[in-house]
């Protein structure tokens, strides 16, 4: 291996929490005791949870050595397709943990919470901006969460008119959640296979959309990284037999300032925050899910609304056909924080992040296609689909090329999906990769491909210099060890 | 812009070897129809130190202590954390990496996940934790969903002393589907009437929470030995304030089937009601059942302890419309966040604060008593309580907001005959000083 970024260094085993530590022990500084105990039933009174003692550098230590076994955007290239692994800016965190904002009660009256309410109502009018869809509701906590919130707001409005309606159309190439979000609003998902230019065609809609059809799921651009260019055609279709037209807006970092949503034909869009608008990822959450909707759909948003009149803010309950409250307070604010100050720090430049993001797909599209199958040879958005077509020959498998991509210093890209192309490698890089970086991950994907031909055995050994080495999942699954 | 690093001799050389002329060149798919005609219409972008202060101005109007003192809790209370907590979050390999897809260059997630899970069921006297959901509320909704699937039956019957808004939220995910809610009244100590409690053959799970929505310790072996009258029927027991187990005798312990709550009090902000953590746990039989991610301990290659997320069969991204939830991630930093926290705390730690709590909690009440103030309910309370005060709860709430002091949450716009009442809250931020202000306060 030439010089590369991954390297081998010191790093610390570390075991669990309650492997170490001493009775007696404590990490937290205990407030001063002012007032008497007072008497409860010996009935009532617990032994306490068995948790071990440890003092605060023990604590501080064992999760910066735990740190250290991960790999974040901060540490390298993470082009995980479909994730939107983008940089989340440091100050973003910081206005997050304002006092006023990280401090502040949800059920404060109004008056008290003028500030919260108005950069809600304002971040509202930036996605409504964005998507060109002018209602948002900002209360649901994650994608998936925004996708249960759009479909129960579909499922409504055919209430509303009298035709509830038992089925919705969605494509191969859905995200997982989609049909999962769909079947607990009592909708069965038609499936919909994508043309051979990995796209839906108007007359395969056309020939499964009936009255029964609550409408249709679709992620625009959709997840082999093609913009669905029939969409508006689809739309037509979908809306002259009553239904509404469900955009999944995962990849919205493709688009923004170039597709105007509404005018695409779409009826409900979801957002994630923590793709789009660069708020972190966290391991895994927490997110945050927006719906941006039509006018005509702005009744059924769930509650309390954010409504202004002669500069004050309030939470309005009085939307009676509202599907109702789908968070027990108005979503996830701290995210929302972070999200209105990255787009307060972009403006319409916004433009240019999804300019710039297409513009690094589409380059190692170009850069890798001698060398890796190209799923489908069309222009791409802001991700490429490769598969491990080409390197089956010598035996090696996509996540062989994912393992041994880590001892090069770089993030696998979403690996297997979409279910459509068979080994799929799903790249996508952001916007926020400069060129030296895309082109060292060209480079490794390049050199990988070498080996895979050369000598296969490296890739099927990887990783070597990792914490820990491939994992026996079947054994996890089949006796679960899920605590100690 | 300082996240954007390309020069424009990037942006050439790369359209170059894209074949595209500009970069609006590379949008040629996208059919006219569905293009953005004109630009977004949003403000000029501020420099870091402009943000800092807008922002500054937004967050300055907030009523936020210590220039409030608030007695407001009803599922988002006011502990304090350590700055280890906010510190340690911040490490950066932890705070933007994903979902751990990758398990070789994810145990710190991992690890600190199964932590999480061990240490929650510990909490909660329970065999198995997931990795979280969003939040109290959508948790009770996926416990109630998931007793559904268990036992085949389509009502659950759920106490009226649940958090009010929790229930909103169960109904929301209800009303698509056709199952039905049967309310358990709350008598007069507060506590969940079981009286009224019908046949038991037809009902998936009976919920309470405990402490429930007043403050009332419930009588978890009441419902639980009324719930298994029936052999089929879930006893789900929920909860906002989890702190509360680090003194009271934990669910399970009664044998609750699924106890899922809000982990808010775990050492994450309030932040005007989110991001929370949905804490979800459950008894061994029905982990299968059960939605969210579950990470599992195994070994690698070379025989060495790691974790992975496992048993995703479950999941949407395998099953899809058959999946167990949609819940695709989880809260990942929120159940860091409250992993640290109970480190930091400890067993020892966790069994003082809580009495800390409740102690302080007992001192208030008390002293509201004495000033003249009704307790209605008289059944054991943890760090909430409900108060009648002297002229209606509205009357003295917004008399002692004048005084920057937020006396409590008035009860009457969630339950019409509790008009005068209000939900106060204490926990370990208060000080003695603070409580006999507001005693004093009430009379003046």
């Amino acid at each position: 291996m030439k010089h590369t970024i991954g390297t081998t260094g010191l790093i610390f085993n570390e075991p669990l929490l309650w492997e170490k530590g001493a009775p007696g022990r404590t990490g937290f500084s205990m407030p001063k005791r002012d007032v008497d105990p007072a008497p409860l039933d010996s009935g009532l009174k617990g032994e306490g949870p068995d948790f071990p003692d440890l003092s605060e550098l023990e604590v501080v230590r064992h999760f910066t050595h735990l740190s250290q076994w991960n790999f974040g955007v901060d540490s390298g290239l993470y082009p995980l397709g479909s994730c939107t692994m983008k940089y989340n800016p440091k100050t973003n965190e910081r206005q997050a943990s304002l006092p006023g904002f990280a401090g502040s009660h949800p059920l404060l009256p109004p008056e008290l919470s003028q500030g919260a309410l108005k950069l809600m109502f304002d971040l509202q009018h930036d996605l409504a901006e964005i998507t060109g869809l002018p209602a948002v509701t900002l209360q649901p906590a994650a994608g998936s969460h925004g996708e249960l919130t759009g479909m129960m707001v579909i499922a409504a409005y055919h209430r509303s008119k009298g035709r509830p309606r038992g089925k919705v159309l969605i494509p191969d190439t859905a995200h997982g959640t989609n049909p999962a979000s769909a079947a607990l609003c009592g909708l069965k998902s038609i499936p919909i296979q994508s043309n051979e230019n990995g796209i839906l065609s108007p007359d395969t809609v056309a020939g499964l959309m009936d009255e029964d059809t609550a409408g249709i799921m679709i992620t625009n651009p959709n997840t082999l990284g093609l913009f669905e260019e029939n969409i508006r055609k689809i739309a037509d279709i979908v809306h002259a037999r009553g239904g509404l037209v469900y955009g999944d807006g995962a990849n919205m970092n493709a688009i923004m300032g170039i597709v105007n949503v509404n005018a695409a034909g779409v009826d409900v869009l979801h957002l994630n925050l923590h793709k789009t608008f660069s708020t972190p990822h966290g391991g895994g959450g927490p997110g945050s899910g927006p719906i941006c909707v039509t006018r005509e759909l702005e009744p059924f948003l769930p509650v309390p609304r954010i409504v202004q009149a002669d500069g004050q803010y309030r939470l309005s309950e009085d939307h009676p056909q509202s599907v109702g409250k789908i968070h027990a307070f108005y979503g996830n604010f701290g995210i929302l924080v972070r999200a209105y100050s990255y787009i307060r720090s972009m403006g319409n430049e916004l433009k240019k992040v999804s300019q710039l993001a297409v513009l690094n797909a589409n380059y190692i599209k170009e850069r890798l296609r001698d060398v890796y199958h190209l799923a489908y040879d069309r222009p791409c958005m802001h991700e490429c689909v490769f598969s491990d077509a080409l390197q089956q020959e010598n035996g090696v498998a996509t996540l062989d090329v994912a393992k041994r991509l880590m001892e090069y210093g770089f993030h696998p890209p979403t690996v297997y999906f979409p279910l459509v192309v068979h080994g799929a490698i799903m790249i996508e890089p952001t916007e926020t990769e400069s060129k030296e970086s895309i082109d060292a991950f060209i480079d490794a994907m390049r050199a990988i491909a070498r080996e895979a031909r050369e000598n296969p055995e490296t890739l099927h050994e990887a990783p070597r210099i990792t914490k820990v080495r491939r994992l026996d999942e079947t054994a996890a699954a089949r006796k679960p060890c899920l605590k100690d | 812009m300082r996240y954007l690093p390309h020069t424009s001799e990037d942006i050439a050389a790369m359209l170059q070897v894209v074949g595209a002329d500009s970069l609006d060149g590379l949008f040629s798919t996208i059919p006219e129809d569905c293009c953005a005609l004109v630009d977004m219409n949003l403000p000029e972008p501020l420099s870091e130190w402009d943000l800092n202060a807008h922002m500054g101005d937004l967050a300055d109007v907030m009523a936020v202590s210590p220039e409030y003192k608030i007695f407001l809790g009803a599922g988002s209370y006011d502990h304090f954390i350590p700055e280890a907590v906010r510190q340690l979050l911040l490490r950066s390999e932890v705070f933007t990496a994903y979902t751990p897809y990758q398990p070789e260059i994810s145990q710190g997630t991992l690890q600190t996940i199964y932590e999480y899970q061990t240490l929650v069921t510990r909490l909660l006297g329970m065999d198995v934790a997931n990795a979280s959901m969003y939040d109290g509320a959508s948790g009770l909704a996926e416990a109630l969903l998931m007793a559904i699937r268990i036992t085949k039956r389509k009502k659950v019957a759920v106490s009226m002393a649940i958090h009010p808004l929790y229930r909103r939220v169960v109904s929301t995910y209800f009303s698509p589907t056709g199952f039905e809610v049967i309310e358990l009244p709350y008598g007069k100590n507060g506590q969940t009437d079981l009286s009224g409690l019908g046949p038991l053959d037809e009902l998936a799970a009976v919920a309470v929470q405990s402490p429930n929505f007043f403050g009332c310790i419930e009588d978890l072996q009441a419902v639980g030995n009324a719930a298994h009258t029936d052999s089929k029927t879930l006893f789900v027991s929920c909860f906002s304030e989890p702190l509360a187990y680090g003194l009271l005798k934990n669910p399970g312990s009664f044998g609750a089937d699924i106890v899922c709550g809000e982990g808010q009090s775990l050492g994450i902000p309030r932040s005007f009601g989110g991001p929370g953590l949905g804490i979800f746990t459950t008894k061994q039989a029905y982990v299968r059942s059960m939605p969210g991610r579950l990470v599992g301990q195994t070994v690698d290659k070379d025989g060495k302890r790691g974790f992975v997320l496992t048993l995703s069969t479950r999941e949407q991204h395998i099953r899809r419309e058959r999946a167990t939830s949609n819940i695709c991630s989880n809260q990942g930093l929120c159940a860091t966040a409250a992993t640290m926290y109970m480190a930091f705390l400890g067993g020892t730690g966790i069994r003082e604060l809580a009495a800390l709590n409740r102690d302080k909690a007992e001192y208030l009440k008390g002293k509201l008593k004495q000033a003249g103030c009704a307790i209605p309910f008289d059944s054991p309370t943890f760090n909430e309580f409900v108060v009648q005060f002297p002229g209606g709860a509205e009357t003295a709430c917004k008399r002692l907001l004048d005084k920057k002091i937020v006396a409590g949450l008035p009860l009457g716009k969630y339950y019409t005959e509790l008009a005068d009442h209000a939900l106060v809250c204490v926990t370990e931020t208060c000080s003695k000083a603070d409580m006999d202000a507001l005693a004093k306060e009430v009379t003046s």
